[in-house]
């Protein structure tokens, strides 16, 4: 058998690694911001956009979940310079992520805003609230607690799917672990700690995930469904009603 | 408009209070959904003060009038004034032109609307569901808007509950917060869609009592509802629709007691009956 505990320990707090990992979640929090920013521009323009701006988000998301993000990365560093467009591996990854996560991310969206009662939607109105501010306001932040989960579950992909990024030389986690594999050809040890830290930060992540959930469900949760009042008040009701 | 919409109901209580100037001219409006023709031609003037209740079967078209004054639904002819607006479009050289987003927004501000099931905001407390639109739409003063807020929630019964979730209500406390919702934004005629159809019978009466508060001190109000002891309490005047034609209307003791339609002679004899 040929593995080495030292270097596996060593790997574990390895410099390259932890700024490796550092990489990958900047990277993946910055392509899910943008993300979210076009899968919200892309499901309005689908739900509520005319003919044109229809089409145009439907071939967007048609595209972008049609094709691997692999593809998609390598086009938009290496394929679009010879169009005269120049991008940088960071540049080019941020932008491959965020068009291929906003494509999944106006779906779940969509849904999100199709599952709010109608009624909130005349309540809006009647108080005299413009479309932009029944979104705002009223809509988009009742979708949210319907959009969380899924969410959540897009960004832990989204913190692993990073590593395609290094295809293109983008030095995350994933290409840090290829360099020092390269130097000293301990490929089992350094894979393994790569492959640890992501579980870490997933793990870190499905905390925060957690609390996030609890937050939108506030409002809704279980515990609210009946007040003490309500049920006290029921109580007299019936005891009013007298014997059936 | 002919001048005999202006003036009021021969059958008006006279001295129960004064009416003033019509404050919704609803004139000649159709609507179709579909095919189906919901509303024909229906007319009605409503003065400043005054209490109208509208009954009618299911799908005789009295929350789609409503829904029309309040712009929820477009019509297809005629036109709606309410509160000094002409609602739903602008007038330019004698065309009618519909109005934008914002326009109508403008318009709606001025008519409060209380609904079937309530619709509050579920995602915010009891006192941002009624400063919400005063502070984001009207930009009112937050601190202000927050001190009228719980003016408005004794007024409706609810002092205690301002930083409840709708959900931790009972639906008849919701209704009481959807009204004070809805007066909020200081709203000329205030327009009821059915508001106690979705609750349990026995939270009906409070929020009947609002109701009857605020008529009585001078709101305006088209009330749709099946709740003939409202309507004997505080209409001026009682409407009945029947498959999208007004075919009675009169003061609450003459539509009771000695209605013309044999339409409102059946359905008085349905809902009377138990």
């Amino acid at each position: 058998m040929n593995w080495s505990w030292s270097y596996f320990f060593e790997y574990l707090t390895n410099g390259l690694m932890v700024e490796g990992a550092w990489t990958t979640i900047w990277l993946s929090v910055v392509s899910m911001v943008l993300g979210l920013g076009l899968g919200v521009i892309a499901a309005m323009m689908k739900m509520y956009g005319n003919r044109a701006l229809r089409w145009i988000a439907e071939f967007y998301i048609w595209l972008f979940r049609g094709t691997p993000i692999l593809i998609q990365l390598v086009i938009i560093y290496t394929g679009l310079p010879q169009l005269g467009i120049r991008l940088n591996v960071i540049e080019s990854a941020i932008l491959g992520l965020a068009l291929n996560e906003g494509a999944y991310l106006a779906e779940i969206i969509r849904a999100g805003i199709m599952s709010v009662d109608k009624g909130q939607n005349d309540a809006a109105r009647s108080v005299g609230m413009t479309w932009r501010e029944r979104m705002w306001l009223v809509i988009l932040p009742q979708a949210t607690r319907t959009i969380i989960p899924p969410l959540g579950n897009q960004f832990n992909g989204m913190l692993k799917t990073t590593s395609l990024a290094s295809v293109i030389s983008m030095e995350e986690l994933m290409r840090n672990a290829q360099m020092l594999a390269q130097i000293e050809f301990r490929v089992l040890e350094v894979y393994l700690v790569a492959a640890l830290w992501y579980l870490l930060l997933v793990s870190i992540w499905s905390a925060i995930q957690v609390r996030i959930e609890a937050h939108y469900e506030k409002p809704f949760g279980p515990a609210a469904a009946v007040s003490p009042e309500a049920e006290k008040e029921l109580a007299k009701a019936i005891e009013k009603a007298g014997p059936a | 408009m002919t001048t005999q919409d202006l003036t009021p109901p021969t059958d008006a209580r006279p001295g129960d209070k004064t009416l003033g100037e019509p404050i919704v001219v609803i004139d000649g409006v159709q609507k179709y959904f579909g095919a189906h023709h919901v509303l024909k031609d229906v007319s009605l003037t409503v003065r400043r003060g005054e209490v109208v209740v509208i009954c009618g079967r299911s799908g005789s078209g009295k929350s789609t009038l409503l829904r029309c004054v309040d712009q929820l639904e477009t019509i297809d002819g005629g036109t709606i004034h309410a509160a000094g607006h002409l609602m739903g479009f602008r007038e330019k050289n004698g065309k009618r032109i519909p109005l934008g987003d914002a326009q109508v927004a403008r318009q709606q501000r001025d008519l409060g609307m209380v609904f079937q099931n309530f619709n509050l905001f579920p995602h915010i407390s009891v006192i941002d569901n009624i400063t919400l639109a005063p502070v984001r739409i009207l930009k009112r003063n937050k601190a202000e808007a927050r001190a009228e807020a719980r003016t408005l929630l004794k007024r409706v019964g609810l002092p205690d509950k301002e930083n409840a979730y709708p959900r931790q209500l009972s639906g008849g406390q919701q209704q009481r917060v959807a009204i004070a919702r809805a007066l909020a934004m200081q709203p000329k005629v205030m327009l009821f869609d059915e508001p106690t159809s979705a609750l349990d019978p026995e939270m009906i009466s409070e929020v009947l009592d609002v109701m009857v508060d605020l008529s009585r001190q001078g709101m305006t109000m088209i009330v749709v509802t099946h709740e003939m002891g409202f309507a004997r309490a505080a209409a001026d005047r009682v409407l009945l629709m029947h498959e999208g034609h007004i075919v009675e209307e009169a003061a609450p003791e003459t539509f009771f007691n000695h209605p013309e339609s044999e339409h409102t002679k059946l359905f008085l004899s349905k809902i009377l009956a138990h």
